[in-house]
C-alpha cells in the first residue's frame, strides 16, 4: 500500500515537473507552484518523510536503544503538537537557544546515545542527518495550521534575535551579498522566483512558515538548516556549520518576525 | 483604624517581594556594540572552508561592514567608501570599452560561479548574473526585479554612436559602475564585478556592448 502510494506520487511529481517547465514561459513561477501545490495536496511527497519521522520518534534506537518519546521540544517531555511554531527557543537544560534540528540532535545524544558531533558533520540527506530531517518534517506537520509565536521572554532569546538580525544583514563574499540583499524588500524577485521579505511577517505559509519543504526540482526534503545552507552557498559564502549559533540566530530572527504567520510546513517548493 | 491594619501587612509583603527581586537582579541587556561583537564572533565561529569558498570571504572591507545593517552609513563614511571605490577602477587596456553584445548576452544570462560547488575561481568560469536582478533584453522574460530595468539602456541615454565623443561620459560611467558599483552608491546591492575579480576586462566590455551598442537587442 505504501509502495503504491510512493509510485503514484513519483509519477505525479515527474508529470507535474514537466508540465511546470512547459508553463514557465507563460506563467510566473509562483502561479505554477501554487497550481501544483494544489494538485499535490493529497500526495505531497513530504508525507513519506513525515511517516518516517513519526516512526523514528517512537522507535527504540541508538546505543542506548530508547525512543525519543521523552524528548522535550520546549513544551514539556514528549509534547510535539505546537512545539514547531515556538522554535528556536531557550532551553534551561542546555543553557542555549536551540532550533528544532539542534534540539533533536540534543535529544538523540542524551536519550539515545548518538554522537552529536558525528551527526552535525554528516551531509544532508545521509545517515542520521536524514533521520533528523524526517523527524523535523513530522514534528512540523504536527503544528500545521498553527501560528508562529516564538517566546522572547528570556534574555538569551532576545540576544539570539539581535544576533540573527545582524547575521541577516552581514555582507561578505566576492559578491557582497547578505540575506538582506534578496529578502528585505516587498515584491522583488530573482529571475521569476518571488522573494519573501523576511525582515517582517511575509504572510501565512511564506518564508520561515514553509520549511521543511519538499523540493520538486531535485526530489529532496529540505530542512530549515539546509535551506539556510543553500542560501549561503548562493551568497558565495564559505560553508556554515550545521546548527551553528549564527544559523540558529537567523531562525530566531525570521521566526520572531513571522509572528502570527500560519505554518504550512512541510510545503512543496520549486 | 481598620485601614491601617490592612496597609501595614501589605507594605511588608511588597517590601519582601522587592527584596526578593533585588536579590536576583537580571543582568543588564547587552549594548548594541556588545551585540555587534557577538554577531561577528558568531559569524566567525559558524563558517569553514569548502572548496573554493574559503573563510577569508567573511573578512569584511569597509564597504561591506558599513553596509551590514538596516541603517545607511553616515555621509562621511559613505563618501569614503565611494572615494576608495573610484580609486580601484581600472580602465580597459587600449580604451577597448565595447566588446561583442552577443558575448555580453551569454555573460548576462549566466549566474554561474564562485559558489563552493564551483571548481574554479577563474573569471572564465563566472557569469554576470545580470538577468537575476535586471530586465535586460526584451526577449528574455525571466528576469529579476532587484535592480532597475536596463532595457533600452543606451538608447535612453542618447547613445547613437559608441565612437562619438558625446558618448564617452556615459560609457565611462557605465564602466565604473560595473567595475566597482560602490563608486556611485556606497551600499549598492550590485556586485563589484571588476574589483572583486568576478569578470575580467574583456567580459565587462562584452556586457558594456550589450548595454550600449545601438545594434544590441537591448537598444532595439
Amino acid at each position: 500500500m505504501k509502495k503504491l502510494h510512493r509510485a503514484r506520487t513519483v509519477v505525479a511529481v515527474a508529470a507535474l515537473a514537466a508540465m511546470a517547465s512547459a508553463m514557465a514561459q507563460q506563467k510566473s513561477a509562483s502561479d505554477g507552484i501554487a497550481e501544483y501545490r494544489k494538485m499535490l495536496e493529497d500526495g505531497n511527497p513530504a508525507e513519506l518523510f513525515e511517516m518516517k519521522g513519526q516512526e523514528l520518534w517512537s522507535q527504540k534506537r541508538g546505543p542506548k536503544n530508547v525512543s525519543l518519546e521523552q524528548c522535550d521540544l520546549g513544551k514539556g517531555k514528549g509534547v510535539v503538537k505546537g512545539a514547531f511554531v515556538e522554535l528556536p527557543r531557550f532551553f534551561a537544560d542546555t543553557g542555549m537557544v536551540q532550533d528544532l534540528e539542534s534540539r533533536l540532535v540534543h535529544c538523540m545524544a542524551t536519550l539515545q546515545g548518538f554522537d552529536p558531533a558525528e551527526i552535525a558533520k554528516t551531509p544532508f540527506g545521509r545517515g542520521e542527518m536524514a533521520n533528523v530531517t524526517a523527524l523535523a518534517t513530522w514534528i512540523a506537520t504536527e503544528s500545521r495550521g498553527l501560528r508562529f509565536n516564538l517566546p522572547q521572554g528570556h534574555p538569551e532569546e532576545k540576544k539570539s534575535y539581535e544576533i540573527g538580525k545582524r547575521v541577516f544583514f552581514f555582507r561578505g563574499g566576492p559578491m557582497d551579498f547578505s540575506c538582506a540583499s534578496c529578502h528585505s524588500v516587498d515584491g522583488q524577485r530573482i529571475r521569476l522566483q518571488d522573494l519573501p521579505n523576511l525582515t517582517k511577517n511575509p504572510g501565512d505559509g511564506v518564508g520561515f512558515a514553509a520549511w521543511p519543504a519538499y523540493r520538486v526540482s531535485n526530489g529532496q526534503m529540505w530542512s530549515m538548516q539546509l535551506r539556510l545552507n543553500d542560501c549561503f552557498r548562493q551568497q558565495r559564502f564559505p560553508y556554515p556549520g550545521f546548527a551553528s549559533e549564527a544559523t540558529i540566530a537567523l531562525g530566531t530572527y525570521m521566526g520572531v518576525n513571522a509572528k502570527g504567520a500560519q505554518s504550512i510546513a512541510p510545503a512543496i517548493k520549486r | 483604624m481598620r485601614k491601617k491594619f490592612i496597609t501595614i501587612p501589605l507594605a511588608a509583603v511588597s517590601a519582601t517581594v522587592l527584596l526578593a527581586a533585588c536579590a536576583t537582579p537580571e543582568p543588564p541587556a547587552p549594548s548594541a556594540a556588545e551585540l555587534d561583537a557577538a554577531a561577528v564572533q558568531a559569524v566567525r565561529a559558524a563558517f569553514r572552508d569548502q572548496g573554493i569558498a574559503k573563510v577569508d570571504r567573511i573578512q569584511q572591507d569597509l564597504g561591506q561592514s558599513a553596509c551590514s545593517s538596516d541603517k545607511e552609513p553616515s555621509e562621511a563614511v559613505a563618501a569614503k567608501i565611494m572615494d576608495e571605490a573610484k580609486a580601484t577602477v581600472k580602465w580597459p587596456t587600449g580604451g577597448a570599452y565595447i566588446g561583442d553584445w552577443r558575448e555580453g548576452e551569454k555573460i548576462a544570462q549566466s549566474g554561474r560561479g564562485l559558489t563552493w560547488t564551483d571548481r574554479s575561481t577563474a573569471t572564465s568560469a563566472n557569469g554576470g548574473s545580470c538577468y537575476n536582478c535586471h530586465q535586460v533584453s526584451k526577449e528574455e522574460v525571466s528576469y529579476g526585479t532587484i535592480g532597475p530595468s536596463l532595457y533600452n539602456y543606451g538608447k535612453n541615454r542618447g547613445v547613437q554612436d559608441i565612437t562619438a565623443p558625446t558618448a564617452a561620459p556615459i560609457i565611462q560611467y557605465t564602466w565604473q559602475k560595473i567595475w566597482n558599483s560602490k563608486t556611485y552608491n556606497a551600499c549598492s546591492n550590485m556586485p563589484r564585478f571588476g574589483h572583486m575579480g568576478i569578470l575580467d576586462e574583456k567580459q565587462i566590455a562584452h556586457v558594456m556592448a550589450l548595454l550600449l551598442d545601438p545594434n544590441s537587442p537591448v537598444n532595439k
